[in-house]
């Protein structure tokens, strides 16, 4: 197979094209991600330890939104984005900017989600010796979520993974403009369509191999960190 | 900062606890003065633990009051409490006791030094690097008593600390417990192993089914129980 061939000439010569689209795919999913992480963790901790009517009613929301549509998140910030939107006059749509803001929205839901579970079932473990120990709210909140560190990890990685593979928004409000706004995904599927099967191959490879890589850093972290606290 | 004031004596006036339409404790008057350890006797489920809990404040009373020092809203700043399970944090052996130290406002210079003469006490030096969850249950148990004398308190409460150990951790928890009531601090602790009874006990408060029957001397509760329940429960029979 000749384009699996010209695939791997693309990414060992160091193409330029190739790097600059890895580059800023890298770039807008890992700001999305950052992003989702500073709100979604103390919402998902604000949701487990706190008992206000319609709680139930906001995770079961919060859950559904874990699967939430790319293409819909894409339109929606579309149409905040757009020049007759609310948000047009920033001028943002169709830029790296607009991708971070869609791709958080979308990450937010699966971050705040997973992260409210897995810092609840800590909390019913906690509750009891913490009272004893009169910590108070702010000290709650920091405890579980340092001593749930490495369990929120892996929720960073499915928030990643969401964001880095996903197509649909980054395609709507990026708009694939070449050497701009073009990443590793969307180029996928212009290439394909397009007939460039290599640069389309490679960048395949070059994106599943970054998933691996960083997959396999966490765990290693997480191995790491378990062995030193016994979590 | 530490306050002032003591959290002794601890009195219940009336308490009631039910959780919907069970009773838990009925109405049960009390006062726990310094002194040796008073030890909460009587059958699973007489209530002896959320007595306990009650008496750290962890469990607000249904009816009655419960005032610490003649006060009634003091928050637990020199009181502490081991569970019968405790939960050790996901942290090493040291990392649990200095994290208690911070809770109870030990200023940070002094916790490096604090925490060594803790696992001292609790003779767990050896282990202060290891992850807390790695222990066995005789060394989380005393592992939980490092960090809640950590809290410097006056009253020690501990639900059945020894319920789930072998002899010699047993023997090993006895020995903290009666170092701290040497040192002064008010045991309060629930158990149903009468040898404990009178190995530790100063004091004996006997429950049956919610209900407080008797408050006495350990001496005279052990030779001259005042009621027909307490003198069946020594003897060993089965009380309900």
């Amino acid at each position: 197979m000749p384009e699996g061939l010209d695939a791997w000439q693309l990414i060992v010569s160091g193409d330029a094209t190739l790097f600059a689209i890895v580059r800023l795919s890298l770039a807008v999913s890992l700001s999305a991600v950052l992003i989702a992480t500073i709100t979604g963790l103390p919402l998902g901790a604000a949701l487990a330890l706190t008992r206000f009517p319609g709680r139930t009613g906001l995770i079961v929301i919060l859950n559904g939104f874990m699967g939430l549509p790319p293409v819909v998140v894409g339109l929606a910030v579309y149409l905040l984005l757009s020049r007759s939107g609310p948000l047009g006059f920033l001028g943002i749509l169709f830029t790296p900017l607009a991708m971070v803001v869609a791709q958080a929205l979308l990450v937010l839901p699966i971050i705040a989600a997973l992260a409210r579970q897995t810092i609840e079932d800590l909390w019913r473990e906690y509750r009891d010796e913490l009272a004893a120990m009169d910590v108070g709210a702010a000290g709650r909140v920091a405890t579980l979520l340092w001593d749930s560190r490495i369990s929120l990890l892996t929720v960073l990685l499915a928030g990643f993974g969401r964001a880095a593979a996903e197509v649909g928004t980054v395609m709507i409000v990026g708009g694939n403009i070449d050497g701009f706004t073009r990443t590793m995904t969307t180029a996928i599927a212009l290439e394909t369509s397009k007939g460039d099967l290599p640069l389309a191959m490679g960048l395949g490879i070059v994106l599943i191999a970054l998933i691996l890589l960083i997959n396999a850093g966490v765990w290693g972290l997480r191995v790491w960190s378990e062995r030193r606290v016994g979590a | 900062m530490r306050a002032p004031h003591s959290d002794l004596p601890l009195a219940l006036d009336e308490v009631s606890l039910r959780a919907g339409e069970t009773g838990i404790l009925d109405r049960i008057s009390l006062t726990i003065r310094p002194g040796a350890p008073t030890l909460i006797v009587g059958p699973n489920g007489a209530g002896k633990s959320s007595l306990l809990r009650v008496c750290m404040g962890l469990l607000a009373p249904t009816a009655g009051g419960v005032s610490w020092g003649g006060r009634r809203d003091a928050r637990p700043l020199r009181r502490a409490f081991v569970f019968q399970r405790p939960v050790m944090l996901r942290r090493s052996v040291a990392a649990n006791v200095a994290y208690a130290l911070a809770q109870a406002g030990c200023p940070r210079r002094l916790r490096a030094l604090r925490v060594e003469e803790l696992l001292d006490s609790v003779s767990l030096s050896g282990l202060a690097a290891r992850p807390a969850r790695s222990l066995s249950g005789g060394e989380q148990q005393k592992l939980a008593l490092a960090r809640a004398l950590a809290r410097d308190p006056e009253l020690l409460f501990l639900d059945e600390p020894t319920a789930n150990l072998d002899p010699a951790a047993t023997r090993g928890v006895e020995e903290i417990v009666r170092a701290a009531a040497g040192a002064g601090i008010k045991i309060v602790m629930a158990s149903h192993d009468l040898g404990q009874v009178r190995r530790l006990a100063g004091e004996v408060l006997f429950m049956v089914r919610g209900c407080l029957r008797e408050q006495s001397e350990a001496d005279a509760f052990l030779d001259r129980p005042s009621t027909p329940e307490a003198a069946a429960f020594l003897r060993g029979d089965i009380v309900l």
